[in-house]
């Protein structure tokens, strides 16, 4: 299975979490900048929020790990407005920034095949199809092969794996499913606990 | 254990490049100083937990408004002037004696912005995203919610377009306290499900 460094459900090696007492919105002046350019850029529609996550998730896995939230939108940002050609990398050199960091290319990604079908009914035992995502999508690897229950039916809306890599904006039905724990966990799971996760149709199949 | 939850590349360097972005972005018109104060003010001001801290209190003080904010959190939060960016399809989880809801973004940093603010760097961070869904009965204890095998746990992974808030059980002895007054019990912790009120 591909290594995505942003798909972190369940991965192992991570301590402690340290909630900041009193934390500031922002922490420095720069990260102001950067939410408000993000802002503006998504506001206008220059770029869309499947292509801003999946720009941040093709930063390499070090780099991701080991920079703060807001250098992830500096990475994403100055990432697609290059590959968009709103900007050149000369542009930032010019400006200043002669060493300026960014992800991956894309390449050429198929999207996650849709699958059709009756939507899913409040009750349905479903299972998450089990693929191997070259590009962008919002179904976690921890659920994937996972028999779950769907508890709630959201609407529909655009599918972030075609909108990520695409012009198009097919509209889907999500659906939260709830796994129990074991299920996710086996013998780990701790008793007592549920997931509910939020997935598109094409993420699902029906179950026994 | 000790490894803090961010890790800032040299400061230097990155503002550097914050910098040089937005002189390109603002020679080339697409970005403005006043749009990016305008915003950054919106959420440092006026956009935070205060806001679900309002929501919170409501229901605990008027059942119908309780009952229309489960069944309906986007428009029962409209009610009292909420919404807007990362907040267009809100549910409200409940907590009871029996069950505790804590939500997570396991793929990035989903948060419900018209009534949390801007999520903070814990909620954003691999081990809070990590760990949660794998083992929120030992995460909580550690951030102080230690919760009976009685109690089950529903873990929310905001993963499409929903935004969820938690609504923590109304602490005892507060029954003669004013609707402000229980508002200023709610944290942001709490609403998120890390902390009870």
């Amino acid at each position: 299975m591909a290594e995505w460094v942003h798909d972190l459900g369940g991965a192992d090696g991570h301590g402690a979490v340290d909630i900041e007492p009193d934390e500031p919105t922002f922490h420095a002046d720069w990260e102001r900048r950067m939410f408000g350019m993000t802002a503006t850029v998504m506001t206008q529609g220059r770029v869309n929020g499947s292509e801003f996550r999946h720009a941040i998730e093709r930063m390499d896995r070090d780099w991701y790990l080991g920079s703060s939230y807001y250098e992830h939108w500096l990475a994403g940002l100055a990432t697609l407005l290059v590959e968009k050609r709103d900007l050149a990398r000369e542009e930032l050199a010019a400006h200043g920034a002669p060493s300026f960091p960014l992800a991956r290319a894309a390449g050429a990604v198929e999207p996650t095949p849709a699958t059709g079908g009756e939507p899913f009914a409040v009750g349905q035992r479903v299972q998450v199809r089990r693929f191997d995502p070259a590009g962008h999508t919002r179904c976690p690897a921890y659920v994937r092969g996972r028999v779950g229950t769907v508890v709630r039916r959201d609407g529909v809306h655009p599918v972030p794996d075609v909108e990520a890599h695409s012009d198009e904006r097919p509209e889907e039905p999500t659906y939260s499913v709830r796994f129990a724990a074991g299920e996710l966990w086996g013998d780990d799971a701790e008793p007592g606990v549920s997931v509910c996760v939020d997935l598109w149709h094409r993420y699902l199949e029906a179950s026994a | 254990m000790t490894e803090p939850a961010h890790h800032h590349a040299p400061a230097s360097a990155i503002e550097q490049r914050v910098a040089a972005l937005e002189e390109v972005l603002t020679e080339k018109g697409l970005v403005t100083p006043e749009f990016i104060d305008g915003v950054v003010g919106l959420y440092e001001n006026d956009i935070g937990p205060l806001n679900g801290a309002k929501v919170v209190a409501r229901a605990w003080i008027d059942p119908e408004y309780h009952e229309r904010l489960l069944h309906d959190g986007t428009a029962a939060i409209a009610e009292l002037g909420f919404g807007g960016p990362e907040g267009q399809h809100l549910v409200v989880v409940e907590n009871a004696d029996d069950v505790h809801n804590v939500v997570v973004c396991t793929l990035c940093s989903c948060y419900p912005w018209p009534v949390l603010g801007l999520p903070p760097v814990w909620y954003k961070s691999p081990p809070y995203r990590a760990r949660m869904v794998r083992e929120p009965r030992t995460l909580l204890r550690e951030l102080g919610v230690d919760l009976p095998e009685s109690v089950e746990i529903r873990v929310w992974d905001s993963s499409a377009e929903v935004r969820y808030l938690v609504l923590p059980q109304r602490p005892a002895g507060t029954d003669g306290h004013g609707e402000e007054e229980l508002a200023a019990l709610v944290t942001r912790d709490a609403m998120i499900g890390v902390a009870r009120p």
